[in-house]
């Protein structure tokens, strides 16, 4: 099975789950992000994500990677999900496999940060009387002061 | 040269691929110039350019048959 994958099904989370699980590794870490309903003040109605498919799995492979060299021993399987994703679904799967529940921890926090950074993903926020794409250039809701913001 | 877009400039486009006419091979810096002026509606808009599914800077020579992509800021996760 691919262990970084993107996907316009539902995620299958136990499969990424179990896919790192070996005699060697007593922790697994699994993180799961989900559609949020409010963001900044703004409901959200649903999100739609769109993906450059053979780029975003390269650059997923490449988080593993940059794992693996950071904390040697450390598995790492991510899934992130493409298309219409209503509010609680799960929109990306990352799981973090080590000897020790430390470098899980530091390596599953890592691997989302870089996601946010370097793979071709974008988001787009249906709102119920507009909708915008996200990105660092973003245009939140109209109503948010886009000064206020930290982070996402 | 054809060009993957997505997202929003995607959609301030109005399809999935443009094309700008080159010769052989142009540096990432000019061939965002020919963008900016071949497609005036993407003006402000912000994207780097992926060469064969990876990261190049504006330093980086295109040639003619590698994959070329614009990518916008991302928003996954």
């Amino acid at each position: 099975m691919k262990l970084f994958e993107v996907t316009e099904d539902e995620i299958d989370i136990l499969k990424y789950h179990e896919a790192l699980v070996d005699s060697h590794q007593g922790a697994i870490v699994t993180f799961t992000g989900h559609v949020r309903e409010w963001t900044k003040g703004t409901r959200t109605v649903y999100l739609e994500y769109e993906a450059y498919v053979p780029m975003a799995e390269k650059m997923l492979a490449q988080i593993g990677d940059e794992i693996g060299e950071k904390w040697p021993g450390v598995k790492t399987a991510i899934c992130h999900r493409i298309g219409k994703l209503d509010q609680t679904e799960v929109a990306v799967v990352v799981v973090t496999s080590s000897p020790h529940r430390q470098e899980g921890y530091l390596a599953n926090m890592y691997a989302v940060d870089r996601l946010k950074e370097i793979v071709p993903i974008w988001k787009k926020e249906i709102w119920e009387d507009g909708e915008e794409w996200i990105g660092d250039s973003r245009h939140y809701h109209s109503s948010v002061n886009e000064e206020d913001i930290n982070g996402n | 040269m054809e060009i993957k877009i997505f997202a929003g400039i995607k959609e301030k486009v109005g399809k999935d691929v443009i094309d700008i006419p080159v010769g052989d091979e142009i540096t990432v810096a000019d061939l965002k110039e020919r963008i900016y002026i071949d497609y005036p509606e993407l003006d402000g808009e912000v994207f780097q350019v992926a060469v064969n599914e990876a990261f190049q800077t504006d330093d980086y020579t295109v040639k003619s048959g590698d994959v070329v992509a614009l990518i916008p800021p991302v928003s996954g996760g």
